[in-house]
Formats: C-alpha cells, structure tokens, sequence
C-alpha cells in the first residue's frame, strides 16, 4: 500500500483517539447540562482544580502555604510524605464532591428558577473563582502527575505494521497514552450508563433531567441530585485532568481544554452522553484528516482549532439540537 | 503568590497615598497567575530580587532606593496596557512587560509618553534600529539573532555545510512564534537547507498533527519557537516519537526547567538557546539568599533562585540597575528622569570586569549600546538539558549572528515602521 495512504490511516486514527481526550471533557458538561439546564464553564477549571489537587495531595503539599506563609511568616511547604495514588485519587473524589456540595449550597440553590443566562454567568464566576483557590491552595508552578501511565509510541504496534508499507513507512504510531485514554473513557462511559440505568440514584437523575416538577412531586430533592450530578461532573473532570495533565503537567492552561469541548458539545448535543463520544470522535477524526490532507499543505497548517468549530457549526446549521441531542419544541 | 500580589499592591497603593519620595520607581509588568505563570513567576522574582539586594546592601543606586512597583498582566494584552497607564504617572524609569504582545501596544504609547521599553531578547525585532524606536530597546539580542544564532551552531556541527539538510520549525502561531521565519527563510536560501513549517494554534496543548508530520518527514534539526504549555507539549510528544533530543533546539523562551521536567527522562539531551549563562554559583546569588531571602524580603517563595527564568530576571534587573547608574553619572543627578534614564540606556557599557565586580562574571556577553544600535551584540549560548541531575549545562561560550543577515531585514522592518508612522530617523 502507498506510504501516503497508510499515514492518512494513521492520522485517522490518532484523529479518533484526540477525539476520546475531548470527549473526555464533554462528557462533565453533557452530565451537568442534562441534570440542571446549566451550561458549566467552569468545567475546563474543574478539570485544571482536580489534577492540582490530585497532584498536590499525592506530593504531600501543604494547602494554601502560600497564604499561611505570607500571613504567619512560616516557611511550610510539604507534609512531608507521600500518597499513594489511588489513596490520592480518592480523596480527590472527596474534594470534588465537597466543591459540588458547596457549589450548589452557596451558588446554585439561591438561583432555582432564574434565567438560563443568569446561571451560565454563575458558571463563569465559579470558573474564575476557583481558578484563584486552585492557585492559593496549590501555587501557580507547574505539576507533574506520577501515575506511572505507560506514555510513547507501542513498539509492538510500530513493529507490526511497519511491514503493510514501503521503506519510506515507519510503522502506525500508537499513543500508549492514548489507548489508555481510551480505555479509562469507555470504562467511565459504561459506568456512568450502569449507574444511571440500573441505581436508584442513578434513574432519580434521570427522572430530574426529564422533568424537575415532576420528579420533585414523587419526592426526588432536587438539591441532593444536584450535588450528585456536579460530583460526576467532579470525578469526569479529574479524569480528564489526569489524561491532559499527563501530556503536558498540570498547569493553568489545561483550564482551556474546554474550548477543545465545545465542537464537540455542538456537534454531539449538550444532552447526550453518547452524542459527546460520538461528537468527539467525529471532531478528532475530522480535524486531523483536514490538516493532513488540506490545511498542512495548502493553508499553512493550524487549522485544527477553527476546523473543529466550522464543523460543528455546519451540524448546528441542519441539526440546531447536535446528532444526538433533544429537539426542543416549545409550544406558544 | 496570588497574596503576595495583592499584599505588594496594598504595600504600593500606601506609598502611592504618602508624599513623594525621591525614589527610582522601577514597573514591574509580572504573570504570577494565568496559563503563563510558570515562566513569569521566576522572571519576576529575579528581577524584584535583584534590586531589593542593591537596597538593601548599597541603598538603593546612587543613593537613592528602587521601588518596584508589580502590576499583574497575566500576560494579557489588554491588561498589561491597563497596568502601564495605571504605572507611569509615579515616574516609572523604564518597562519591561516580557511579553511580545503588550509590548507592541506599548511601543507607540511609551514613544509619545517619553519612557523607555527593555525587551531583552522579544517583542518588536526593529527596534534594535535605535534612529526610527527612540525610545524602545532589545539587548543583548533579538529573535533574529536567536535564529541566525542557531543556524551557526547547526553549521558548526555539521562541518560548516548544511547544504541538503532538512530543519523544521515548530512554532507558536502567533506574531511572536513567526517571528523567526522571515531570517530562516533567507538563510535557507543562503545556506542550501530546506525548511518546513510546522504552526501550532494557541496555546498549543494538542500537537497531534504537526508531530505525525515530522515522524514522516524526519527532518534533520527541529527547531521550536514556543511558550508555556506549547513548550511542554512539543518536548513530550518529540519524547513519544523518538525524535532525538539532541536534535530538537528551542529558542530561549523555550528552555526552562519547567519545560522539560514535565516529560521526565524523554527529555534528556534537548537543548535550548540561551542569552546568559546559567549557573548556580554566582556570588550574586549568595548575597541575594543572606541580604534579600533570609530577611524575609523574597519576591517570591524562594524556590526559583539559579533557575533558567530567575537568572534572566536577575540579569534584566542588572541591566537596568547599570543604565541608572550610566544616567546618574551623566546627568550628575542621582534622583533621574525617563529621559536621562534613556540617555543612560544608550550609553551603557557592559563589560566582564564589571559583570564580576557584580558577582555574575561571565552571565552575559561583553557590549555596550549606542544610539544607532538598541540591540546590542545579538549573541547566544546553546544549553543542554540532563535529564537525571536536572540541570542544564552549556555546550557552547557566547556565539555570534550573522549580521550579514539579520541587520538588512532590520533595516527594512524598521523603514517600513517608519514609513507607516511617519517617523524620521534620527539620534535624540
């Protein structure tokens, strides 16, 4: 098979699995739009707040030092040991719930019944909030996660295929990290459809995102569901965290991994969950196959970033509701 | 940090409310939050430190104190122009924002304002025509001498002949990361090499693409042009690839610690440009530990003194200590304007019998500046990065531009500048 055949096969495929790492992001923003009706900016935060806390508790860092220095003139800076990581992923779990349990007490229960509008904007100061918590417990210097995630080609893959080609064909490279990505999303995905089919919690999130008033007059608290759901949102966001912050240490930036998101939202629909891995599969794949073949050679490359954003957008122009998403129909 | 900011402003706004001092007011334009926090924290730290060390050993220049005055950009256009306007009025000395894009904002205004610009080493590559910027200045050396710089270590290695070879460019797509095209283009064509370029959108955090594409092309030499998290990013997936390390070159914005501590052992062998020498054992640093750190007078938390960042900031700070003291001896004044403060910029000699007078013999290159020539000698040194004692070590001493090259095209950007703003190029 031609060099230049076999490489665009395996753009397709890198495409795809860039596309799970977005999908990965999608998914908190698809879970909490279901539940509540809130578009959550913040999650992009969400995601950067979960890694700095991961990777802090695991360090044996002392929260808000910085602050306790500067006010007491001590010079703490670590407990002095280590966590192991599944001890720290858990405890970040705690952290994440208690964050979902206090947005929702301080912010969200005193905004039942406003606007949409009005709730997207209190996303977005709860963004900016704990992007400055984030940097007063755990400081602005960049982290590193060990998890001892398997990172760099797979040999065994490179080897394999590097036979279907020429000389001037060098094998499929994999991502291990990628795979793993993969995995941990399908696993996520199956968990996440398992607890909303099969637990009793799991179908009251359901009957509140089909219908507030209805679920609230068969006895559902609202306001326990809300935590649930934002504590989903928490755990989806410190497994993006991971994934990203493997790539690239776990630093401020990974705050706009949202942006790489919203196609997908777009594309996929903000209500369904399988409308976000769908949507983020087509996003990867579409966006590196568009560099490969027309944006590297002839429009001077970069083109992933608004590529993404022009696809979805044609989606948005026939499906306003995404592939997957429900058709809103209100009547007048 | 975030406190630290926000205690170092409300230490500010008093002395701003109390009468006016006869002190140096020195700007500083710090990232200590944001996405770009990582490299503006020891930037800044450096720079502060540095002069609260003449404070507190020499009482300040000349006698008088420097007061810095730290206005937080995030590394935000919009914002660092807020904090210039907010700034300048306390008869701010000279500004530094370390970053290409406030920095083209604030050319124009600091022109019109009378107040010296200092990007060492980015921003705006004309001004180093000092005739048509009067007011802005970039030693000891620009992108363009970056660029030129790293073709001649490339030549170098290769016998002197890189007729046939392959470089690709890796680079922020932004003004700041096409910033070196047009030079490697010209020495392209003057050298025989082929280069590809290789865009990375903002912030640079997905490099899928432009990495699959130089695992097909491998080319010879992939040089970067990168910033925060695009650098971490590109050392990571070049690491995945098998890209080897000592083939993989960034600019001097590109080769930090925390650049390549993020991949680990994948790292070990990249290098990086540089435009001082690193290492941990200046004596500077002793009397910024005892004087400055021990005293409980840090910029920040203490961490970041020897590192890549810090030790650039430490030098900016000289730079600027020794363009007061240029000034003062001038002017015969101690407490100087932005207009001696320029005078004494123009005039600055920067020589290795000073530099270890200053306890950092050998940071820099020797070089003074001159009316026509804002840019200094335009050297760099190539660095290495060794993954198991994470430090960088340097492979080369101060090497050269080729002037030949660069100066035309800054003769020409810096004519067209003058053309579109009507500015006749002369010597205040």
């Amino acid at each position: 098979m031609p060099a230049s055949l076999l490489y665009g096969v395996e753009v397709l495929i890198n495409g795809l699995m860039a596309g799970v790492l977005y999908a990965l992001v999608a998914l908190g923003f698809v879970l909490i739009y279901k539940a509540s009706g809130i578009f959550n900016y913040a999650q992009g935060v969400m995601a950067l707040f979960a890694a700095m806390t991961l990777s802090g508790i695991m360090e044996g860092d002392i929260p808000f030092s910085h602050l306790i220095n500067a006010m007491f003139g001590t010079q703490l800076h670590s407990f002095g040991w280590n966590v192991p990581a599944i001890a720290a992923i858990l405890l970040t779990v705690v952290v994440m719930a208690l964050l979902a349990w206090l947005v929702q007490r301080l912010v969200f229960r005193h905004l039942v019944g406003q606007e949409p509008i009005i709730l997207f904007m209190a996303t977005i100061g709860l963004a900016y909030f704990l992007e400055g918590i984030g940097d007063l417990m755990w400081g602005s210097e960049i982290r590193t996660l060990d998890l001892a995630l398997p990172q760099g080609a797979s040999l065994a893959i490179e080897n394999a295929t590097a036979v279907l080609g020429g000389d001037d064909f060098y094998g499929f490279f994999i991502d291990k990290l990628d795979v793993v990505a993969t995995m941990v999303a399908a696993i996520l995905v199956a968990a996440l459809i398992a607890f909303s089919q099969y637990t009793k919690y799991g179908r009251a999130m359901r009957a509140v995102a089909d219908d507030h008033q209805a679920a609230l007059s068969v006895g559902i608290s609202l306001n326990f569901i809300w935590v649930l759901v934002w504590t989903l949102a928490g755990i989806v966001a410190l497994v993006a965290g991971i994934m990203w912050g493997a790539k690239s240490g776990v630093q401020f930036s990974l705050s706009l991994i949202a942006l790489k998101a919203l196609p997908v939202l777009m594309l996929g629909g903000f209500t369904s969950i399988p409308g976000a891995i769908v949507g983020g599969l087509i996003i990867g794949m579409g966006e590196q196959l568009f560099e490969y073949t027309i944006g590297g050679p002839f429009l001077g490359g970069a083109t992933e970033n608004w590529f993404a954003y022009m696809l979805a957008l044609v989606v948005l122009i026939f499906r306003p509701q995404g592939l997957f998403g429900e058709r809103i129909i209100e009547r007048v | 940090m975030k406190l630290h900011t926000l205690l170092t402003g409300a230490v500010m706004a008093s002395l701003v409310a109390a009468p006016a001092a006869a002190d140096l007011v020195l700007p500083d334009l710090s990232y200590r939050t944001g996405p770009y926090a990582a490299g503006g924290i020891p930037f800044s730290d450096g720079y502060q430190d540095y002069f609260s060390l003449l404070n507190a050993r020499d009482g300040g220049i000349g006698g008088e104190p420097v007061r810095i005055v730290e206005c937080e950009t995030g590394y935000n256009t919009e914002k660092g122009v807020e904090c210039y306007e907010s700034t300048k009025g306390e008869g701010a000395l000279v500004y530094q924002p370390l970053s290409t894009g406030i920095t083209y904002q604030l050319i124009p205004k600091a022109e019109a304002d009378g107040i010296p610009i200092h990007t060492m080493g980015y921003g705006r590559t004309a001004v180093k025509n000092g005739e048509v910027f009067n007011w802005a200045f970039n030693f000891p050396a620009n992108y363009w001498d970056a660029a030129s710089v790293i073709v001649n270590y490339l030549k170098d290695e290769n016998d002197g002949d890189l007729n046939g070879k392959n470089i690709a460019l890796v680079y922020h797509n932004s003004a700041y990361g096409k910033e070196p095209i047009p030079t490697l283009e010209s020495l392209a064509e003057s050298e025989g090499f082929t280069l590809d370029l290789l865009a990375v959108d903002h912030p640079g955090q997905e490099q899928t693409s432009q990495w699959l594409q130089i695992r097909r092309s491998r080319p010879d030499y992939v040089l970067m042009w990168g910033w925060g998290v695009m650098n971490q990013v590109a050392i990571q997936e070049a690491a995945n690839i098998r890209y080897p390390m000592e083939n993989f070159i960034g600019n001097w914005w590109a080769g930090a610690e925390h650049d390549v501590t993020p991949a680990g052992a994948g790292a070990n062998g990249y290098k990086s440009l540089n435009m001082t020498k690193v290492a941990s054992d200046f004596p500077v640093l002793d009397d910024i530990k005892t004087m400055v750190h021990d005293e409980g007078n840090a910029a920040g938390d203490g961490s970041n003194v020897g590192s890549v960042l810090y030790i650039r900031g430490m030098y900016a700070a000289m730079l600027a200590a020794e363009s007061i003291a240029k000034a003062q001896e001038i002017h015969g004044e101690s407490d100087i304007t932005p207009a001696m403060m320029r005078d004494g910029m123009e005039a600055l000699e920067i020589t290795e019998a000073r530099m270890a007078e200053l306890g950092m013999s050998g940071i820099g290159p020797e070089f003074s500046v001159s009316c026509e020539n804002h840019g200094g000698p335009g050297m760099g040194v190539m660095q290495q990065w060794d993954a198991s004692s994470g430090t960088w070590t340097s492979l080369t001493g101060f090497m050269d531009s080729d002037t030949s090259v660069t100066d035309p095209l800054v003769v020409a950007a810096s004519k067209a500048y003058a053309d579109e703003n009507g500015v006749t190029a002369a010597c205040l």
